[in-house]
């Protein structure tokens, strides 16, 4: 699959994970990412385990980070906020290098956003001091390696921020 | 009602090699253990996601026997958790629930519902393989040997006196003798896994 200057692609996103040998996305699906969930349903390398609230979403991942594997967590903003204990006790608490695939509903460079989700996202990130990329189009795709990178550096969450939807 | 530090005896007859997460009996397990390398005894990171920790580590070392002391009080805090455990279905995990009825660490106020709820019709409703339900401590010892050597998921609930504290969290005993870096270090190196 040829990447799209300007737009972003699930399988281009899905390459980065596989690049980094991810084994487990630990999802809950929204709206924007639907395209990427298909894609990763039929790649047999992925684990798929799929929750009920983002916050369970966060332990399960420690979980499987402390058992020797590479999971991801891929939900959406309004759910990182619920998350938040969980970020604290389990992700950031037992010093776990997760990457979270956060679905930035609301963002926009055009004018101001109505939309409270995109509003509080990175002030929420930057309250617990949780680094973050944002991506925007298959050109910032390489930031996803950048946030494992950064991850394992320094033993704790790192926010991928996806500022658009997929384009199929 | 069974107290928690003579079930944990019984149960580490049984053991075996299984990795133990021991929640809210941390503070008995960790003198009755025989392989603290084994053992996870966190305290309490986070309320409510103990169990989708355990299964996380369930999945992730499917050779190894996990094995969960959650609270009730937690898992009504993410009952969600039931479902994606049920749906993976590890064989591996076993889920032992310590039903005091009340918050227990928070001084002993009610949990909701607190004597009606069925935590093992819950866990069977959310689709785990096998779900059982003890209020006395001989019954449970007779069957233990056999739950854990059937394939999980299992859902063990079982009613335990509360062991109130109300001291403030700052004065209360300290149970923990290892970090938790160095307790995730252990049980690496015990099951053979570098971290990723």
């Amino acid at each position: 699959m040829v990447s799209q200057p300007g737009k972003l692609t699930p399988h281009a996103v899905l390459g980065e994970m596989l690049k980094n040998e991810v084994t487990h996305v630990v999802c809950l699906p929204d709206s924007e990412t639907n395209w990427l969930y298909m894609l990763m349903e039929k790649e047999p390398g992925l684990d798929l385990v799929r929750v009920a609230r983002e916050g369970q979403a966060i332990s399960t991942a420690s979980g499987i980070s402390v058992g020797g594997k590479k999971p991801v967590v891929l939900i959406q903003n309004t759910g990182l906020m619920e998350s938040g204990d969980s970020l604290r006790g389990w992700a950031m608490g037992l010093n776990r290098p997760l990457v979270l695939i956060v679905g930035y509903r609301g963002w926009t460079r055009k004018g101001v956003t109505p939309d409270t989700a995109a509003v509080y996202t990175e002030r929420f990130l930057n309250a617990f001091n949780i680094d973050y990329y944002l991506v925007e189009s298959d050109d910032d795709v390489s930031r996803i390696s950048l946030a494992f990178d950064d991850a394992k550096k320094k033993n704790q969450p790192v926010a991928v921020l996806i500022g658009v939807e997929y384009e199929g | 009602m069974i107290d928690t530090a003579d079930m944990l005896r019984v149960f580490a007859q049984y053991r075996g090699n299984s990795i133990v997460i021991p929640g809210r009996g941390g503070r008995h397990w960790v003198t009755l253990s025989d392989q603290p390398s084994r053992d996870l005894p966190l305290r309490d990171p986070a309320m409510g996601g103990h169990a989708s920790f355990a299964f996380g580590m369930a999945l992730a070392l499917p050779q190894e026997k996990v094995v969960l002391f959650d609270s009730e009080g937690d898992i009504i805090m993410n009952m969600g958790a039931l479902t994606t455990i049920a749906e993976k279905a590890p064989k591996n995990f076993y889920h032992f629930l310590l039903d005091n009825e009340c918050y227990a660490t928070t001084g002993g106020q009610a949990i909701p519902n607190a004597t009606k709820t069925a935590y093992d019709v819950i866990a069977k409703g959310a689709g785990y393989r096998a779900a059982y339900a003890y209020d006395d401590l001989e019954e449970l010892s007779n069957d233990i040997e056999r739950i854990l050597s059937e394939p999980g998921p299992v859902l063990v609930a079982m009613k335990v006196h509360p062991e109130i504290e109300s001291l403030p969290i700052n004065a209360r005993p300290q149970w923990v003798n290892r970090s938790r870096d160095q307790m995730i270090a252990d049980v690496q190196q015990a099951v053979g896994v570098t971290q990723r």
